[in-house]
């Protein structure tokens, strides 16, 4: 990454439009652009980890919206039974989620290629039938969360602003995170083992324990998505775990750039202004988003990031 | 006699589950494409029976109608898209797949409304059969058994009889040796693509009349028609029909008899609380299970890789 790279600008700009960005929406008081990036920051979080071990493990997993749920529904349930204490809520949504990708990734991954996909969509389904079946807490029609987590007074995730830079601020840690996990050498054998599994097997390397932590992480980073995501909406219900919704999380990580550190975040950006721009257009949106996703997977190699970096070798 | 009734509700719905798994695995095992938008034919199978059935008055013309429009469609289907996707990463023939799903759904919206279809049974078909002496059971679910029994035995020996059935074969054990030796494969992808949407739309439709029919109810079978493959071993046809089977009668039986099960240890409500939960729960966990003792299925076919 040359400083005069126009990707690394372009980054660089979308980094600061971010950071600046409640400035922009407090001087003309919209609401509603504000409201929508703190959805899109959450979402780029949920598809940041997906990138982890969709784009650098090679592992296809189609049921990451599991996680987003899995930290949702902590949150929820907490805030149901009495207990809003972020400091409770966020370190049980993630415990949580890390704990469902371990009992689904020791499962899943003694498999391989399809046979895992569908594995993981499964368990996503399942998790969703049995969110569904909570009668307590609202089964199909979901749970309201009356009072967002509780900081003690530190920060206040009521206050949009503030609500945004927390999102933010998680967000640009989790990448540091990512880029620090994919050049350590944890990260160089998890990308051994997605060129090549059975050259790192004859290493000696332990393929299915760094698989199965590489999951555990990308699972509990989405969870921490889900518990933002909870507060964000002060709603949570199955929905949000249903199988399209892993479909939307790899749309995003695959339009944006599939193992690119900001590809994630682009492609979210992307998708979701697409989705906002098309829906007001017509009804029938997904009518044209539908074939438009078919075009980005048989034509457009490595995504909007793929594309940013051909620019430069013209 | 309750298990005798519940039984064969099992057995109904895994051979209709097989019917959906077919297609997929011949899709998946011959051309090595994984296709999520079957759901969709399966679907569009049920709007059309409903709507032909409509215009024709007559169920079985429309059924008969909706088989041939289902099977164009996947044709076409194929040839515009599918052809493209062959020798793609899975990853890209998932998301490409994605897209036609929205796609077909938002289609379906467009054209019938959001609302859902209905389609009646004939006078005929709309009673009981007394099956044992004092047990009735609809005849609609005894005539889909059958038609699924007939359609399994066909497919077999089609499969495993005929030469295309052959060609078939050949084809799930080395696809390039098979285009070497001179077969059309194109023409042979296309008609196996074609059969796997009839046999989808044919699910679809004989399911129309015991559910409403609705957009996404594509969907959730097909995730099960995932689980059912996965269990019986990708590629496998002998592997989806008993994991079908197996399904379905796990799916029936445990959501009938877990809450009775539970309510032997639990008290009342607690009991049935669990027992929804666990009842949806049991199918994956069936998958867990055999995952665990055999990675690659119940009937694993070796020739892939």
């Amino acid at each position: 990454m040359k400083p005069t790279d126009p990707r690394t600008i372009l980054i660089a700009l979308l980094c600061a439009a971010l950071i600046l960005l409640p400035l922009y929406t407090g001087f003309t008081g919209n609401v509603f652009m504000l409201t929508l990036f703190t959805r899109i920051i959450i979402f780029a979080l949920a598809a940041t980890s997906l990138n982890l071990i969709l784009g650098y493990g090679g592992m296809m997993s189609f049921g990451h919206a599991a996680y987003l749920g899995i930290g949702g529904y902590a949150v929820g349930i907490l805030a149901h039974e009495g207990i809003t204490s972020g400091l409770v809520q966020f370190p049980v949504a993630v415990l949580a989620s890390a704990l469902f990708a371990l009992v689904v990734g020791s499962l899943s991954l003694r498999t391989r290629g399809v046979y895992f996909i569908m594995i993981t969509l499964a368990f996503g389904q399942m998790i969703y039938y049995v969110a569904a079946g909570l009668d307590r807490y609202g089964s199909d029609d979901g749970l309201t969360i009356y009072r967002r987590s509780q900081f003690g007074g530190l920060i206040d995730l009521s206050n949009r602003t503030q609500f945004y830079y927390v999102c933010l601020a998680v967000l640009f840690a989790c990448l540091y995170l990512v880029w620090r996990i994919v050049n350590s050498r944890f990260g160089l054998v998890i990308q051994g083992i997605r060129s090549n599994e059975r050259r790192m097997q004859a290493i000696g390397f332990p393929v299915y324990r760094y698989r199965l932590a590489c999951f555990v992480i990308a699972g509990a980073m989405c969870g921490l998505a889900g518990a933002l995501l909870a507060n964000h909406t002060e709603f949570i219900s199955p929905s949000i775990m249903y199988w399209t919704r892993s479909g939307d999380l790899m749309v995003m990580v695959i339009l944006g750039g599939i193992g690119s550190l900001f590809g994630p975040l682009i492609g979210t950006i992307a998708f979701l202004a697409l989705e906002e721009v098309l829906s007001g257009i017509t009804e029938y949106w997904q009518i044209i988003i539908g074939p438009l996703l078919l075009l980005v997977v048989l034509f457009g190699r490595g995504g909007i990031d793929g594309w940013l970096g051909r620019l430069r070798r013209g | 006699m309750l298990l005798l009734e519940q039984f064969l509700n099992g057995l109904q719905f895994g051979l209709l589950l097989f019917l959906l798994a077919a297609g997929l695995t011949l899709v998946f095992g011959i051309m090595d494409l994984v296709n999520l938008a079957h759901g969709s034919l399966y679907m569009l199978g049920a709007y059309f029976a409903a709507t032909f059935a409509a215009w024709t008055g007559s169920f079985l013309f429309g059924a008969a109608l909706a088989l041939v429009a289902t099977l164009i469609v996947g044709m076409i289907l194929e040839i515009i898209v599918f052809q493209r996707l062959y020798g793609r990463d899975h990853l890209d023939q998932v998301l490409g797949t994605f897209g036609l799903i929205l796609f077909f759904n938002e289609l379906v919206r467009l054209i019938w409304g959001p609302g859902g279809l209905t389609l009646s049974l004939p006078s005929w078909l709309s009673g009981a059969v007394q099956i044992l002496p004092g047990v009735y059971y609809p005849a609609y679910r005894l005539a889909i058994i059958a038609v699924a029994l007939a359609v399994a035995l066909m497919l077999y020996v089609i499969v495993m009889r005929t030469r295309v059935g052959m060609l078939i074969r050949a084809g799930a054990s080395n696809r390039e040796m098979i285009g070497a030796l001179g077969i059309n494969i194109n023409l042979l992808f296309t008609l196996v693509f074609g059969l796997g949407a009839a046999l989808a739309g044919l699910a679809g439709l004989m399911q129309a009349p015991i559910l409403t029919v609705q957009i996404g109810m594509g969907e959730n079978i097909l995730i099960l028609a995932f689980v059912v493959i996965v269990i019986g071993g990708i590629g496998s046809i002998r592997g989806a029909f008993a994991a079908a089977v197996l399904i379905g009668l796990v799916d029936t039986l445990g959501r009938i008899f877990l809450p009775d099960l539970l309510r032997l240890v639990l008290s009342g409500t607690a009991a049935s609380s669990a027992a929804r939960a666990l009842s949806s729960m049991l199918i994956y966990l069936t998958m867990a299970i055999v995952l665990v003792v055999r990675p690659e299925g119940l009937f694993p076919t070796t020739s892939q890789r």
